[in-house]
């Protein structure tokens, strides 16, 4: 057993905190939160010459060919900063390409991902605000008008995403649509609601396709994504029609994983922050942090954020050797990593008093993309569930 | 990163595991550690009030079954898993030691390591001459000598170095005076290893001793403490001027505090409560689904239970990986502190967590006590483990010391 990083592995944290550090300052992360796309093209070039962007691509399709391990490495580091734009959504598309796409298809997409040249995103979430198989009610429907001709089989896309991180500035979407019974025939459960789900590469700007920007409480760029009759190519479809939740699983487990090694990084540097604070502010002669009653608080921050992220290490290894368990260890991990992280900027407002409640001061940051994260992918209690679930209890 | 065994920790706990299979007892198999067995300073109730007895006079020598397991472990050395071998021990690495301790808390093998094992003999190692060493360490490999530790005074509980106990030199030996409290196992020891104050004048941490002294010396009384469980684990110790020979001194006379500080350090790093939480944790899991149906559960009335299960169950994990991180550090030549403090706290407020968990999923029965009661959900553990859960956050530095410690050592947050 070893928790340590590899050489490999501490090399890129220390070069991604050093860049990020450089080129994702504070004041970069503020001009995003008013800026309409939400990100930097030009820091997006940066980081895709470092290979960011292929990171867990193979070689074979112009990525750098490292592992997930690696990648939660690096997005923890994006916690920390704070980095505005789709790093993480792009991830989670490339993700669903290496699990979910055929040949042909990983060929003709992954090396514009892994340059750079082009932004994925994933469209899974809907106004039904559920993270199961029955929330998927986007419909695709075979296309009569191409259905009649020879390897013309298309389908036609009508319904709405919600909360789509940054699909307004992306080239693709991976589309979670329904492609079986639209609606759940009365009196059935989960099991037939998972069946019928396929997965789609479409074009972001089809015709038929809206974005419209929601804005939210990080600040961050999400959208309610429109289908109207969107035309999609068969071979746009990743996978086996109506099989994809099997596989949608995996991707979504290590789509929740990433989350939480935001999350180790955001609350790791809320925590530094504050603790730092505390040592620097002084009432009643000396520095607030000689007070029991923060330094007992600042102890329960260490043991949360300690917990955040070795129980994410624990999720992303199952996930990543593909463990018997890994359905389990995604469950203990988010379900933890949202309470723990949320206590810890609580608390870190908390310990700031006054001056963290403003605008101007950085903590805020924290505290409002914690909120996000913590509901992406579900939160504490979806979670609870499904392991009560896969307990048996 | 790798959450797996390298090759070779992979056939450490091969041979481990066939150890265990072959040659542990099933009656010495400890079934659930933390909820009301020994562990917890549960044990049995003891009625009426248990009389004072001389130092010593408890101590046997372990014979039966349990006798037989200190052989097997014996003629591998894992009496003392982490002791040199020189000194008889096995040498074990950091990680061949937790493997060690992990596989044999799934085992529910008893676990390794006495007070002497742990406390006294890393402790002789470090500072002692060789005279005590030969003197001691055999006698704690072989089972002669039980040791208790005596440094917790009535006064003298978080703030140790305040201890009052003095030692004063007359001729060739100390005479010891004052009381000790919360004394583990002092009824079935023969040797303690103790601080006392020598010089009242310096500062609290620099006037302090560390000896070791033969329990049946004339002028030792132990008085059995009856904790609020019922049973009695511990025991207050009165010195009236016993005599400790002057070459029981270990390290330098007056830097005991610092001797003794090593002592403690060994104290926490471990993975034995972490693998008990997390049964336990998996023993309320079955006993719910089992009982499903029964009145004596809850959980079909209280969809909370369900969900405070699972939290138990998600802590447990966290509480396991807590744990990994302090031998992943000591793997590394680091010595842990405030990370070892992050594991204590957190597991002892857990299993407080887990206590009150059961209790609730067995509702009105909680009330039960008796063991052998069929009104008793298995055999009254939960209502028992729930009252000596109490002391998990108290002894060996109570939560409130962890979280100073973790703050002002760990986080660099100023004293006072």
């Amino acid at each position: 057993m070893d928790l340590g990083l590899s050489e490999e592995q501490e090399m890129l944290r220390q070069f991604a905190r050093d860049f990020l550090e450089k080129e994702c300052p504070e004041s970069h992360v503020r001009d995003m939160e008013e800026d309409d796309r939400g990100y930097s093209q030009e820091l997006w070039a940066k980081m895709a010459e470092q290979g960011w962007m292929g990171l867990v691509v193979p070689e074979a399709y112009g990525g750098v060919g490292m592992g997930y391990l690696d990648l939660i490495i690096l997005v923890e580091e994006f916690g920390r900063a704070l980095v505005p734009g789709p790093f993480i959504p792009n991830c989670v598309a490339t993700i669903a390409l290496l699990e979910a796409a055929d040949e042909a298809q990983k060929q003709a997409h992954l090396p514009a991902i892994a340059s750079g040249r082009q932004v994925w995103t994933l469209a899974f979430t809907e106004p039904s605000a559920r993270f199961d198989a029955a929330g998927v009610r986007l419909a695709a429907q075979r296309d009569p008008s191409t259905s009649l001709r020879v390897g013309g089989d298309g389908y036609v896309l009508n319904g709405t995403k919600l909360f789509i991180r940054d699909s307004h500035v992306a080239d693709k979407l991976v589309v979670v649509a329904r492609t079986g019974p639209s609606t759940l025939r009365p009196g059935s459960g989960q099991a037939s609601a998972e069946d019928g789900v396929s997965l789609f590469a479409v074009d972001a700007g089809a015709a038929g396709v809206r974005h419209t920007p929601v804005r939210t409480i990080a600040s961050d760029k999400q959208n309610e994504v429109r289908f109207e009759n969107v035309r999609v190519p068969a071979a746009a479809r990743l996978g086996e029609e109506g099989r994809a939740w099997p596989v949608f699983q995996r991707i979504a487990n290590k789509a929740t994983v990433l989350e939480c090694a935001y999350l180790v990084g955001l609350s790791q540097q809320a925590f530094d922050i504050t603790v730092n604070y505390t040592k620097e502010r002084n009432q009643f002669g000396r520095p607030i942090a000689s007070f029991q009653a923060l330094q007992h608080k600042a102890a329960d921050m260490a043991t949360d954020v300690d917990g955040c992220r070795y129980i994410t290490y624990k999720a992303a290894w199952a996930v990543a050797e593909d463990e018997p368990d890994a359905d389990e260890q995604v469950h203990v991990a988010k379900a933890w990593v949202s309470d723990a992280s949320r206590r810890v900027v609580a608390n870190a407002q908390q310990m700031h008093g006054g001056i963290g409640f403003t605008k101007d001061y950085k903590i805020q940051l924290y505290f409002r993309r914690q909120k996000a994260a913590e509901l992406a992918w579900g939160d504490a209690d979806f979670h609870r569930e499904g392991l009560a679930q896969a307990l048996g209890i | 990163m790798k959450l797996t065994d390298s090759p070779e920790e992979a056939a450490f706990r091969w041979e481990v595991r066939e150890f265990l299979e072959k040659e542990l007892p099933e009656r010495i198999r400890v079934r659930s550690r933390l909820m009301g067995g020994e562990g917890l300073g549960g044990g049995p109730e003891v009625a009426g009030r248990p009389e004072a007895r001389s130092g010593g006079q408890g101590f046997r020598l372990e014979g039966g079954l349990f006798g037989q397991w200190r052989e097997k472990l014996a003629e591998r050395g894992w009496i003392a898993p982490a002791w040199p071998k020189e000194y008889g021990g096995a040498g074990l690495t950091t990680m061949q030691q937790f493997i060690l301790n992990e596989e044999f808390a799934e085992a529910g093998a008893p676990p390794i390591g006495s007070m002497g094992v742990t406390m006294v003999g890393p402790t002789l190692i470090v500072h002692g001459t060789e005279e005590q060493k030969a003197q001691h360490l055999p006698k704690i490999l072989r089972g002669e000598a039980i040791w208790c530790q005596g440094f917790s005074e009535p006064g003298s509980g978080s703030d140790l170095a305040s201890l009052q106990t003095r030692a004063v030199r007359d001729g060739d030996d100390y005479v010891i005076n004052g009381q000790k409290i919360w004394t583990s196992g002092a009824q079935t020891s023969n040797w303690m290893f103790m601080l006392a104050r020598t010089d009242p004048e310096a500062p609290k941490h620099r006037g302090i001793t560390y000896f070791l002294l033969d329990f049946t010396s004339p002028g030792i009384t132990v008085q059995p403490l009856i904790q609020m469980s019922g049973a009695a684990g511990f025991n207050q110790v009165y010195f009236d001027n016993v005599r400790v020979p002057a070459r029981n001194v270990v390290g330098e006379v007056n830097r005991g505090w610092y001797v003794g500080t090593t002592t403690l350090d060994f104290e926490r790093s471990g993975i034995g409560s972490a693998v008990g939480v997390r049964k336990t944790v998996e023993s309320l899991i079955r006993w719910a689904k089992e009982h499903a149906e029964s009145d004596q559960s809850t959980t079909a009335r209280n969809p909370l239970v369900r969900y405070e299960l699972v939290d138990r169950y998600i802590e447990a994990t966290v509480a396991r990986m807590l744990s990994y991180r302090i031998v992943d550090m000591q793997s590394r030549g680091m010595i842990p502190n405030a990370e070892a403090s992050i594991a204590k706290l957190f597991s002892t407020e857990l299993t407080q967590r887990i206590a009150r968990t059961a209790m609730k999923m067995v509702g009105l029965y909680g009330l039960a006590w008796d063991r052998e009661s069929s009104y008793s959900p298995s055999r009254a553990e939960y209502s028992r483990g729930y009252v000596n859960s109490v002391g998990q956050t108290i002894a060996g530095g109570t939560s409130e010391i962890q979280r100073n410690i973790i703050a002002q050592r760990g986080l660099g947050m100023p004293r006072d």
